[in-house]
């Protein structure tokens, strides 16, 4: 198989009319705001530069690396783009791999690509590159340890909004696709994590200057350590609630006209709990939060041991 | 600041320098690192010149100064017109700069529009472009190729095609680094044969000896940011106690 | 590595090959939105609309099943819709029992279902004939019609310059690293997932410091012909007369899909 796509790319058909053209409408704004923002800040070495590392991007998600079972892990690439590039430039670059991606391959639809672009390209920048800035003056171990979290949580950031979406569409039933997508991405972005931190680790040995003061990297606003962050509670906060009460969130969706009462989740599966997420909406976020916090050790650890590691 | 001087064992080339005059140029990069280091040339109507040495003698960065893409100490003067900020634009069009590797040389998706790129950019008039554009792969018989996607050429078409991105300029200086690097057999003698039936001054640099000997009656010898020998390729090619200081072999 | 493992564009003089690519974009979004539009079960329209989808087949000379063949893509993810089977109020169908759980198929789940994977598949279809006659330097050219902000475009247009070069570069480095994995006799070749991952990391930073480099040379070798910060390109298309015929021809069968799909 000479091309994996990632399991978060959205055919056409599976999003309503309306939910697609939403989408668009938000991704329209995102990307015209990050074209005014790059045409201002950057130089005229930007465009080959955005270029080449769109290219990059692309390229990077074929290099895999065999997880267990068959299975093997690779990079999205949100966040590390928007920590190499800064946000804006991260943002155009991703949205162009997404294109090309649903041109060139169908590897998701055109209708809902402004679905694909806001989760795969816009979210996972945004949130990406958030909490990587909020450690700007750290030192090497707290950084890496951030961009690890941060790609891991962007991934789920892009999990959660396509489930979300899937939703709104009448696709998917809230109490299952939430669990679902997040469970499957939880894993997923462990690996996208792995990389983005060896990769980082790589290029901070190897051309520092690259994302030290006065790159790129570190140009973007401190807004955006607000940004992400918010993005990143709003999915911790989000996810258990969602799946704790879906029937209220479903109420929201026939109140807003986006699926219909014959769609509502009122069927035989309505009364079914998973498991693990039957007790209350509170201590579901408490999980989230400590599910999360745990993440950022084990993040943090592994961040420790790949630079002591032996370097080859 | 005392002016070095080169011991040359050839005089230096005597002409007036109508197409290129490089004088005393001073360069080094930001890390420090000196790459050039009082680099003195002239070029003329019609010269064909190889430029020789081993790697890191600044053979490119002299390249790169040609057209103003760096700018280091001293003067660079093109058909008698001095480089500067405010010419860099006409400079351009007269110096034709094709680089090493031609993935990075055609970065268009298609070869008309990577032929057609230089003379859009010098703001010619659409039909002036297209002709421009056939009369440039004409030159260097490549005119079926027009509307093919660059990543699907063999490496000695990519060279060509990236002979013709410059070309389309109508440039008074072509210059070219190692033309024939990574080409096989047949498609470096291919374009051996094409710059020798392409009537326009030119300045080589390569490690291709043999190709240094078929076609260019005239050597630059640099190393260590200097032209350490400047004349007759036959000459130079003798002197095997030169070629020997300077990491060369005979052909 | 081969080219044509990427680019699905089939060389072939037809028709289709030979429309303004403005004009087959335009048709080929239409339609999907179309798709989305009809309602679950217009089985009438999603006929007529496959029946577009396999004359265009055959008008591009590609054969009548050409998209049908490659238009599986789209399947796996169904995956995500087959909780309405489920969900939806309406009679029984049939039930599963699995572990604890009783899952009971409505007739009104399975229509709901059906109907997402018709229109997913004709869309999948519609978008890989646009792909396959119109090669996608045009697509490009296409989307710079389309008011498609030159900064992307041009963005777009590096990418698929470079794609090629990169995943080739990518390919050296993936044979590179499986021809030193050995491992003796009986033991694992590497170390566990983390080391494996790390490998792949040092990979993309390598790959990405090549890249970078490669843009500066770039950046230079578009200096060196006059580029200073902003693009020009010629205007390659222009539609011809039968260009809007086909056009009108699309929207009136479309609309026609539309009509069947709600009447």
């Amino acid at each position: 198989m000479l091309y994996s796509p990632i399991p978060m790319h959205i055919p056409d058909g599976f999003l309503s009319l309306i939910v697609s053209i939403l989408c668009w409408g938000v991704t329209a704004g995102v990307v015209g705001l990050a074209i005014s923002k790059t045409n201002k800040s950057l130089g005229e070495k930007q465009i080959p530069l955005m270029g080449v590392m769109a290219a990059f991007i692309f390229a990077a998600q074929m290099i895999n690396f065999p997880v267990a079972g068959g299975t093997s892990g690779h990079l999205l690439g949100g966040a590390l783009a928007a920590i190499v590039l800064g946000p804006w430039a991260g943002m155009l670059v991703m949205t162009a791999v997404i294109v090309v991606q649903a041109l060139l391959f169908q590897d998701g639809g055109l209708l809902v690509m402004g679905a694909n672009i806001l989760n795969m390209g816009l979210a996972t920048a945004a949130v990406g590159y958030g909490l990587y800035r909020s450690t700007f003056n750290q030192s090497r171990t707290v950084k890496l340890a951030a961009a690890g979290f941060a790609a891991w949580l962007s991934v789920m950031t892009g999990a959660l909004l396509t489930a979300l979406q899937l939703w709104l569409s009448g696709t998917s039933d809230l109490q299952i696709v939430i669990p679902a997508m997040l469970g499957v991405h939880a894993l997923i972005g462990f690996g996208e994590a792995l990389i983005t931190v060896s990769a980082l680790a790589f290029i901070l040995q190897t051309r520092p200057d690259l994302l030290g003061e006065g790159s790129e990297s570190a140009r973007g606003s401190r807004i955006w350590v607000g940004v992400g962050g918010f993005i990143a509670l709003a999915v911790v906060l989000f996810s258990p609630l969602a799946s704790s009460d879906p029937d209220g969130l479903n109420r929201v969706a026939m109140d807003l006209g986006f699926i219909d009462t014959a769609q509502s989740g009122a069927g035989p599966l309505a009364g079914y709990t998973v498991p693990f997420l039957a007790s209350a909406s509170a201590s579901k976020i408490a999980a989230g939060v400590i599910g999360v916090l745990v993440v950022g050790v084990i993040v943090i650890l592994i961040g420790r041991g790949i630079k002591a590691g032996p370097q080859s | 600041m005392p002016v070095t001087h080169i011991t040359n064992q050839f005089p230096q080339h005597d002409c007036g320098g109508d197409v290129l005059a490089v004088n005393d140029l001073h360069f080094s990069y930001p890390d420090g690192h000196v790459a050039l280091n009082g680099v003195s040339l002239k070029l003329c109507e019609g010269d064909k010149v190889a430029l020789v040495g081993p790697n890191g003698a600044g053979k490119s960065t002299l390249m790169l100064h040609l057209n103003g893409i760096l700018g280091g100490r001293g003067e660079v003067e093109v058909a008698g017109m001095r480089l500067m900020r405010d010419n860099l634009p006409a400079i351009r069009a007269m110096v034709g700069l094709v680089f090493q590797n031609p993935d990075d040389q055609l970065f268009s998706p298609t070869v008309f529009e990577d032929v057609a790129f230089g003379p859009l950019h010098m703001g010619l008039s659409e039909a002036e472009v297209r002709s421009r554009v056939d009369a440039a792969l004409e030159a260097v018989r490549m005119t079926t190729y027009r509307d093919r996607l660059s990543h699907h050429l063999s490496v000695g078409e990519k060279k060509r095609i990236a002979i013709a991105t410059v070309l389309s300029m109508k440039p008074s200086l072509l210059v070219l680094d190692e033309p024939s690097a990574g080409l096989d057999p047949r498609a470096r003698r291919t374009l051996i044969n094409l710059l020798r039936e392409l009537p326009i001054t030119m300045l080589v640099s390569t490690h291709d000896m043999k190709m240094v000997q078929d076609l260019f009656p005239r050597t630059v010898v640099m190393d260590e940011g200097r032209v350490v020998a400047d004349g007759p390729t036959a000459d130079i090619l003798k002197n095997e106690e030169l070629l020997t200081a300077h990491g060369l072999e005979k052909p | 590595m081969h080219f044509d493992a990427f680019d699905r564009y089939h060389e072939r003089e037809s028709f289709l090959h030979h429309l303004d690519p403005r004009v087959k974009v335009v048709i080929a979004i239409l339609f999907i939105v179309s798709n989305a539009l009809l309602p679950d079960g217009a089985w009438d329209a999603f006929l007529f609309a496959w029946a577009f989808v396999l004359i265009a087949n055959v008008v591009s000379k590609l054969g009548v099943g050409y998209t049908f063949k490659r238009s599986i893509i789209a399947l796996p993810f169904a995956l995500v819709a087959i909780t309405v089977l489920f969900s939806i109020p309406g009679k029984p169908v049939f039930s599963l029992q699995f572990l604890m759980w009783n899952f009971t198929v409505t007739d009104m789940g399975l229509l709901r279902f059906v109907s997402i994977l018709i229109r997913s598949w004709l869309s999948v279809q519609m978008a890989i004939l646009l792909v396959s006659v119109t090669r996608f330097p045009d697509l490009i050219h296409a989307l710079e019609h389309l008011r498609v902000p030159a900064v992307l475009t041009t963005i777009i247009a590096f990418l698929y310059r470079y794609l090629f070069v990169l995943t080739d570069e990518v390919f050296r480095l993936l044979r590179a690293r499986e021809a030193r994995s050995a491992a003796a006799a009986g033991s694992r070749s590497g170390g566990g997932v983390a080391w494996r991952a790390r490998v792949a990391g040092n990979m993309a930073g390598q790959l990405f410091l090549r890249s970078y480099e490669r843009s500066d040379r770039i950046y230079n070798a578009m200096v060196a012909r006059g580029y200073v910060g902003h693009l020009y390109t010629l205007n390659p298309h222009e539609m011809k007369s039968s260009d809007y015929y086909v056009s009108a021809l699309a929207v009136a069968l479309i609309f026609i899909t539309q009509m069947l799909g709600r009447f």
